[in-house]
C-alpha cells in the first residue's frame, strides 16, 4: 500500500454501493431542513434526491424524503445519523419495508411541429402524461410515476424537442393500512 | 382582566436566563460581555445566586466550561455577546462536540428585526454553530424563551452529552413574557434516548464472556460521561470476570490505573501489552468508546479474531468504524449493571491463565521504558515525578495538546474518573489552560494541575489573568522542550526530518511573564532541581507557571506507525535511526 504521509489511514473500502429511500418524520421548525441538508453534506453523503412538505399542520409535522447512496454501512450511519437529530421523530427506510410504493411528479415541456408534435403526443398517451398546457408549437406534460419511469419518458421526448423539465424528486409510502 | 403587573412570572428576557440557570442549579457562568448580551449582565450584575467568571477571551470561557463540567459531571454554562462572541466560541463547542462534553452556550444577538441586514456584530450563529453543537436556538419570540432554555438543559445532559447553543436577540431579552420553571413537557418529544440496555442483547453478551479464552474489556469516555456510579460499575465486572481492561484516552481513571487487571492506554501512543491484548483477543467488550482512527489502525487488521460486544448509548457509535457482532444500546451504568447482575447468576469466572501468561510476557517488554539521564529532565520522568509527589492528593490534571499529553496520558495513573481532562478528538491545542480554570472554580480546594507544552499554553495564556482575579490557584507545568514536540516527531518520522516551522522560536521567558501576570513563576532545569521545584509549586496557594525545561528531541513511544496494525507496534527500545525509518517507510503515513 503506498499512501502519501498523512496523519490518517488512507484506505478505501470498496462495499458496492446500495440506493435506499428514507423517510424522516420532522418538528417542522425553522432551520431543520438546513439541519438535514447540512448532515449530508458535512459527512460527504450523497443525496439523490430530497423532497419535503409539512404533512400534519397542527402538529407542526413534515415528512422528508430522501433517496441517497452509499455502502450499507454508511446507509445504517445516515439513519442513525438523522435519528438522533433532535427534531427528528422517526426515520423509515422504504427500501427495507420492501413494500413501499415511490412517486414523482414532472412537468415536462416540449416544442415543435408536423410529426414530433404528433409522436410526443402519442408518446404521452403510452406513458399516461397528461397534457396541462398547449400552444400550437409547444406542449407541457405532466407525467407521475417511479423516476425511472419519468426518465425514460425525459429521454424519449428529447428529439421531440424537449425544451425544460422540472421534477418534484420522490415521495414514497409504505403500501398496507399501517404509518409511518 | 388579570393584573399581570404583580405575577412574578412576568419578567424581562434578561431575567429569564437568569432565573433559568437558577432553576437549573447552575453555580457559575463562565463569559465575556459585550452590547448583545448587555442586559443579561444588567440581570447578573443585580443578583448573587450565580457567580460569573470573566475570562479573557471567550475560547477561554467554553474550555473553562468544559473542565468544570468534566470534573463536576454537571453542564458548563458559558455567555457570550454577538458576532466576535460567538465566533470565538466555536472551537469549544466543537471540542466539546467531539468528546461528548454538556455545555450551555447563551449568545447574544441583534435585535429581531435587524437580523440578516448585516447589523453591527452581527452573524448566523445558528448557522455557524449548527455542525458545532448538539443542537442550537434562535429565539424570536420572549414567550419561548422559558422552554427553549430549559429544553436546552435537558437536550444537552441527556443521552450522549453535549454542546447546545441559545442565540437571543437583544429585543428579546428586553420585552416582557411569560417565564415557568422547568417541567416536563419542555421536553422534546423527538429526543428520548435509550437507557436501558435489550435484556436477549446482554443475554448473548454473557454467553460470548462466559466462554472467552482471551477476552479484554475496552472502556472510554461513555463511562466517565455515565457518572461514578459506572465506573464502580466497570470495577465491579472486572473484578467478577477476572479479565484485563484497557482503556482510551477519554476513559483514563474509570478502572484505576494501580489496579491489577489493568493493561494501560490503547492505541497510537498506548502500551505494547494494550494493544497486544486487544489484537490477539477472541471476546472484546467495548462500553462507551467509539472506536476511534487513534485506536484501531488499520481497520481491516483490528482484532480481526474476535467477537465483538459493543455498549453504548448513542446508535450512530455502533458500526461506524468497525463491524460488531453485538451491538446494546443503553447507557454505560445500566447496561453495566444489569450485564453483571446475569453474569454472576448464569456465569462463572472462565478459566483465563494462560491468556494472563501470554498478557505478564507483553508487559515484560516494558514499552513505556525510557533511558534514564541524569544531566537534562526528560519529559517522561518529569511527569513520573509529579505523579508521585502529588499522589494521595486531591488532583485534577488537564492538559494541552501534543507529546506533553502522550506522556500525561502514560506516566500519571489517574485511580479515579473525573479527574483527567484531555481535548481528545478535537485535538485543541490551548485548551487545558482555561480547562484548569474552570475545574479550579469547580474545586477551589482541590490541586488542578495542567501539564502543558511550551507551543499549546501561548494559544490561551491570557487565562492567567483570570486565574489571579478569581484567585484560582492553578499550576500550569509546562514541559517546555521548546518545539511543538509532536509535529517535530511526525516530521522527522515522516517527512525526512525537515523541521518546517516546528521549532518554538522567540519563546517568552515564561517566569518573568508568570511575575507580569501578578502569578508565580517557578523554573527547573536540571533532574536534581525537580523535585524541589515541584514541591514549591504544590504548596503555593497561587496561580504558578512551571517552566520545566525538557529534552529537546525526545519521541513520543510506544506508536503504532501507519498503515499498521496493532501488533506491529514500534517499541522504544526499537526506535533506532534506522528501525523507524524501515517501520515508517512504504505506507509512509500515521495512523
Ligand atoms: C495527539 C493525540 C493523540 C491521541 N492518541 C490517542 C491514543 O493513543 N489512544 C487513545 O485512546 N486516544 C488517543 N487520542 C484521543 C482520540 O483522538 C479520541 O478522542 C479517543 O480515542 C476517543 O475516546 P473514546 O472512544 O473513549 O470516545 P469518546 O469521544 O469519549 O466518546 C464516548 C463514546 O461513548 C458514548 N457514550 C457517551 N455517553 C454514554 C453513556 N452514558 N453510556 C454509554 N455510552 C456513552 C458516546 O456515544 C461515544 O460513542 C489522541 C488524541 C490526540 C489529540
Ligand atoms: C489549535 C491547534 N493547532 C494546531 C494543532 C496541531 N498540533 C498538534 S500538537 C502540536 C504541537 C504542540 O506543541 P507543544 O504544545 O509544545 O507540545 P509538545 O508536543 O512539544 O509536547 C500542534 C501544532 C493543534 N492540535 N491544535
Ligand atoms: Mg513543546
Amino acid at each position: 500500500m503506498n499512501q502519501p504521509a498523512s496523519a490518517y489511514f488512507l484506505e478505501e473500502r470498496h462495499d458496492p454501493n446500495e440506493t435506499h429511500t428514507l423517510s424522516v418524520l420532522v418538528q417542522n421548525e425553522p432551520g431543520v431542513l438546513a439541519r438535514v441538508i447540512g448532515l449530508f453534506s458535512g459527512r460527504g453523503y450523497n443525496i439523490e434526491s430530497l423532497t419535503v412538505s409539512e404533512t400534519e399542520s397542527q402538529k407542526h409535522l413534515s415528512r422528508i424524503t430522501i433517496v441517497t447512496t452509499g455502502t450499507p454501512m454508511v446507509i445504517q450511519q445516515i439513519k442513525h445519523q438523522l435519528d438522533r437529530m433532535i427534531p427528528v421523530y422517526r426515520v423509515v427506510d422504504m427500501t427495507l419495508t420492501g413494500s413501499s410504493i415511490e412517486r414523482e411528479l414532472a412537468m415536462v415541456k416540449v416544442r415543435g411541429g408536423g410529426d414530433h408534435r404528433v409522436e410526443a403526443l402519442r408518446l404521452a398517451d403510452a406513458f399516461r402524461a397528461r397534457v396541462i398546457d398547449a400552444t400550437t408549437e409547444s406542449f407541457v406534460f405532466e407525467i407521475t410515476g417511479n423516476s425511472s419511469k419519468i426518465s425514460q419518458f425525459i429521454d424519449l421526448m428529447r428529439p421531440l424537442g424537449l425544451v425544460e423539465v422540472s421534477r418534484t424528486g420522490v415521495a414514497a409510502i409504505t403500501r398496507g393500512p399501517e404509518g409511518m | 382582566m388579570t393584573d399581570k403587573s404583580h405575577d412574578p412570572n412576568q419578567m424581562t428576557g434578561a431575567a429569564m436566563i437568569v432565573r433559568a440557570l437558577i432553576d437549573h442549579g447552575v453555580q457559575h457562568v463562565f463569559g465575556y460581555p459585550g452590547g448583545a448580551v448587555l442586559p443579561i449582565y444588567d440581570e447578573i450584575f443585580q443578583q448573587s445566586e450565580v457567580e460569573h467568571i470573566l475570562v479573557r477571551h471567550e475560547q477561554g470561557a467554553g474550555h473553562a466550561a468544559e473542565g468544570y463540567a468534566r470534573s463536576t459531571g454537571k453542564p458548563g454554562v458559558v455567555l457570550v455577546t454577538s458576532g466576535p462572541g460567538a465566533t470565538n466560541m466555536v472551537t469549544p463547542l466543537t471540542d466539546a462536540l467531539m468528546d461528548s462534553i454538556p455545555l450551555v452556550c447563551i449568545t447574544g444577538q441583534v435585535p429581531t428585526h435587524l437580523i440578516g441586514n448585516d447589523a453591527f456584530q452581527e452573524c448566523d450563529t445558528v448557522g455557524i454553530t449548527r455542525p458545532a453543537t448538539k443542537h442550537n436556538w434562535l429565539v424570536r419570540d420572549v414567550n419561548d424563551l422559558a422552554r427553549v432554555l430549559h429544553e436546552a438543559f435537558y437536550v444537552a445532559t441527556t443521552g450522549r452529552p453535549g454542546p447546545v447553543l441559545v442565540d437571543v436577540p437583544k429585543d428579546v431579552q428586553f420585552a416582557t413574557g411569560t417565564y415557568h420553571p422547568p417541567r416536563k413537557s419542555d421536553v422534546h418529544i423527538s429526543y428520548t434516548p435509550r437507557l436501558k440496555g435489550d435484556a436477549t442483547q446482554i443475554r448473548k453478551a454473557v454467553a460470548l464472556l462466559a466462554n472467552a479464552k482471551r477476552p479484554v474489556i475496552y472502556s472510554g469516555g461513555g463511562v466517565i460521561n455515565s457518572g461514578p456510579e459506572a465506573s464502580q460499575l466497570l470495577r465491579q465486572l472486572v473484578e467478577a470476570t477476572g479479565f484485563p481492561i484497557t482503556s482510551t484516552l477519554m476513559g483514563l481513571g474509570a478502572y484505576p490505573a494501580s489496579g491489577p487487571n489493568w493493561l494501560g492506554m490503547l492505541g497510537m501512543h498506548g502500551t505494547y501489552e494494550a494493544n497486544m491484548t486487544m489484537h490477539d483477543c477472541d471476546v472484546m467488550l467495548c462500553v462507551g468508546a467509539r472506536f476511534d482512527d487513534r485506536i484501531t489502525g488499520r481497520v481491516d487488521a483490528f482484532s480481526p479474531g474476535s467477537k465483538k460486544i459493543h455498549i453504548d448509548i448513542d446508535p450512530s457509535s455502533i458500526n461506524k468504524n468497525i463491524r460488531v457482532d453485538v451491538p446494546i444500546i443503553g447507557d454505560a451504568g445500566n447496561v453495566i449493571g444489569d450485564l453483571l447482575q446475569v453474569f454472576k447468576a448464569e456465569a462463572r469466572k472462565p478459566d483465563i491463565k494462560a491468556w494472563w501468561q501470554q498478557i505478564a510476557q507483553w508487559r515484560a517488554r516494558n514499552s513505556l521504558s525510557y533511558r534514564k539521564n541524569n544531566d537534562i529532565i526528560l519529559p517522561q520522568y518529569a511527569i513520573q515525578r509529579l505523579f508521585e509527589l502529588t499522589r494521595g492528593k486531591d488532583t485534577y490534571i488537564t492538559t494541552e495538546v501534543g507529546q506533553h499529553q502522550m506522556w500525561a496520558a502514560q506516566f500519571f495513573g489517574f485511580e479515579e474518573p473525573h479527574r483527567w481532562m484531555t481535548s481528545g478528538g478535537l485535538g485543541t491545542m490551548g485548551y487545558g489552560l482555561p480547562a484548569a480554570v474552570g475545574v479550579q472554580v469547580a474545586h477551589p480546594d482541590s490541586l488542578v494541575i495542567d501539564i502543558a507544552g511550551d507551543a499549546s499554553v501561548q494559544m490561551t495564556i491570557q487565562e492567567m489573568s483570570t486565574a489571579v482575579q478569581f484567585e484560582l490557584p492553578i499550576k500550569i507545568f509546562i514541559l517546555n522542550n521548546q518545539y511543538m514536540g509532536m509535529v517535530r516527531q511526525w516530521q522527522q518520522l515522516l517527512h525526512g526530518n525537515r523541521l518546517s516551522h516546528s521549532y518554538s522560536e522567540a519563546l517568552p521567558d515564561f517566569v518573568k511573564l508568570a511575575e507580569a501576570y501578578g502569578c508565580v513563576g517557578l523554573r527547573a532545569t536540571k533532574p536534581s532541581d525537580l523535585d524541589g521545584a515541584i514541591k514549591e509549586m504544590i504548596s503555593i496557594k497561587r496561580p504558578v507557571l512551571f517552566d520545566c525545561r525538557v529534552a529537546a528531541l525526545e519521541n513520543c513511544f510506544p506508536m503504532i506507525p501507519s498503515g499498521k496494525a496493532h501488533n506491529e507496534m514500534l517499541l522504544p527500545e526499537e526506535a533506532t535511526d534506522e528501525a523507524t525509518a524501515k517501520a515508517f517507510a512504504g505506507g509512509k503515513a500515521l495512523v
